[in-house]
């Protein structure tokens, strides 16, 4: 007789639709994308610029509503790369995922370093660095999502 | 206000993965730490506990469940959808209110049901940015890995080296879930998951079911000869989004500096006897003990090396084996707390210290690369 284990299993999933409301700020910013600019807030407090645009300051608890158009260059404060699948990668592997720190700009923008081979992790690990700079390329059709830009490619 | 509030016992599973029924693992240690403590579920003033939805068979207002089994039917219970530090800070209060000569703090996840805990961690992320970047919690450890090594100069070996620590502590605690002897060089050799981050450097996903029975002074005194007193608390949390934080400057020195004030330490590294952090990624237990001030900024590398975190060390860290050999999610603050506790009794077996262990620090941290900190400190 085939050995069983001891107890049953249920196997289970859970699959539920939501629908999460963007409001004015996001939206903008998306919509911002699909124009090939990228959007941050200036705080008027703390004179730091915000990336994505936000409706307020963490540090200083106001609202910030000073609309700035951002470079989409800058450089690669730190990087990972990720050679296998996982659940809500953004897009097939290999890829590299990076915060990036935009000129001009006070936070961190994450996103994904691309154009070069990453078909050989040694190559990639003695060519990106932190401290490298890069710039946005763009996806050829919009949606209105972070991942309108495809990339952020080496200068 | 009573003035002190002491710790009376503990009760844990081991990490081990089982097949038992979740609700029969919650009432069997609610039942144990009671029987220990030589109380009824009568006696019991008030039931805190620690989960989280996500971590939990995808079941909202998951504590609905397991109240029956955590001793809470009919009593005023409350949960703290979260890290178990801070359940434990909650009972600490509740009791300190006067209203309640004792409490039953719970920590309860069942990883081994779950799926891999990056497929949670990815649900910490707002849904329209950082969710649709493929952000988890490995992703943000590997970029604060990776700044970590570029800024300081710390090296692989220097993080294989905490691997090889707590995996070798693990062998002599039967709680732990990850029992493997391991030598530097498979670390090093291990998998490389999310570059910098390798398998070995990772904390599994464990089994944790952990109950405390908290009392007011007096209480705490006749019910044990050994209460070990809460002495401080402190947490911190640092802004959501990842990329607006520095990672290697977060808020546990925030956090710690809270806790000590409360706790009147002056010198961390002197007067604290055990340290248990947690390290879900092996570099993080050398950033976060130059948070906690037992060294520099940056040289977290050197203190392990020097010898001084391992068992034998001024400053033992993780004796536990930490959390790279036992990760049940949402309860593994209690589970630090537990350690610093049976550290003090003098009831922690084989991984005893050997030395007069008076005070203990348990760290925890949850969200990503050190979002939030807590701290507490509970001494003979």
């Amino acid at each position: 007789m085939e050995k069983k284990q001891d107890y049953l299993i249920l196997e289970d999933e859970v699959a539920i639709p939501y629908e999460n409301a963007y409001g004015p700020t996001w939206t903008r910013f998306f919509e911002g994308l699909k124009d090939e600019t990228i959007y941050g807030t200036r705080c008027a407090k703390c004179d730091r610029v915000l990336v994505p645009a936000r409706s307020f300051c963490s540090r200083c608890f106001v609202e910030t509503d000073d609309w700035v158009e951002v470079s989409q260059e800058g450089a690669i404060i730190s990087w990972v790369l990720t050679e296998y699948e996982y659940f809500g990668m953004p897009t097939k592997p290999p890829f590299i995922g990076a915060l990036i720190k935009l000129d001009g700009t006070d936070t961190n923008f994450l996103h994904l370093v691309g154009g070069i081979d990453l078909s050989d992790p040694d190559y990639v690990r003695k060519t990106v660095k932190n401290g490298m700079k890069v710039k946005a390329v763009w996806q050829e059709e919009k949606k209105g999502h972070i991942m309108d830009i495809k990339y952020f490619e080496p200068i | 206000m009573t003035n002190r509030v002491g710790i009376v016992e503990v009760a844990m599973t081991s990490g081990a993965e089982t097949k038992d029924y979740f609700l029969d693992q919650v009432f069997k240690i609610s039942k144990e730490v009671l029987d220990k403590s030589g109380i009824t579920r009568d006696d019991v003033g008030t039931v805190i506990s620690a989960s989280s939805d996500v971590f939990h068979g995808g079941m909202s207002c998951a504590n609905s469940y397991y109240w029956d089994a955590g001793a809470a039917f009919l009593k005023n219970g409350s949960r703290q959808d979260g890290e178990s530090l801070f359940a434990f800070i909650y009972a600490v209060m509740r009791i300190l209110t006067g209203n309640y000569d004792t409490a039953l703090v719970l920590g309860v996840c069942k990883g081994s049901e779950n799926p891999e805990n990056d497929v949670l961690t990815h649900f910490f992320t707002d849904p329209f940015y950082q969710r649709q970047m493929g952000l988890n919690e490995t992703i943000a450890a590997a970029l604060q890995k990776r700044e970590y090594m570029d800024r300081f100069g710390i090296t692989e070996e220097q993080c294989a080296g905490v691997v090889v620590k707590n995996l070798k502590n693990a062998l002599g605690n039967p709680y732990a879930h990850v029992k493997k002897k391991v030598d530097l060089d498979e670390v090093l050799a291990s998998e490389v998951v999310m570059d910098p981050l390798k398998s070995m450097e990772c904390a599994p996903k464990s089994e944790g079911i952990i109950a405390m029975v908290l009392a007011k002074e007096e209480l705490a005194k006749k019910l044990t000869d050994k209460p070990v007193w809460f002495k401080g608390y402190g947490s911190s949390i640092d802004g959501f989004y990842l990329g607006d934080r520095d990672l290697l400057e977060g808020e546990l020195p925030n956090a710690a500096k809270r806790a000590y004030d409360a706790a009147g330490i002056k010198d961390p590294r002197k007067e604290i006897d055990v340290a248990e952090v947690c390290e879900p990624y092996a570099f993080q237990e050398m950033l976060w003990c130059e948070d906690l001030g037992f060294c520099g900024r940056g040289e977290g590398g050197k203190l392990l090396e020097s010898g001084a975190t391992a068992a034998d060390g001024d400053i033992p860290v993780n004796p536990s084996g930490g959390v790279l050999a036992m990760n049940p999610y949402v309860s593994r603050g209690l589970y630090r707390l537990a350690e610093g506790f049976l550290q003090i009794r003098g009831q922690a077996g084989e991984r005893q210290l050997d030395k007069q262990v008076n005070t203990a620090l348990a760290h925890s941290t949850h969200g990503f690369a050190g979002q939030c900190h807590a701290v507490a400190i509970i001494g003979s």
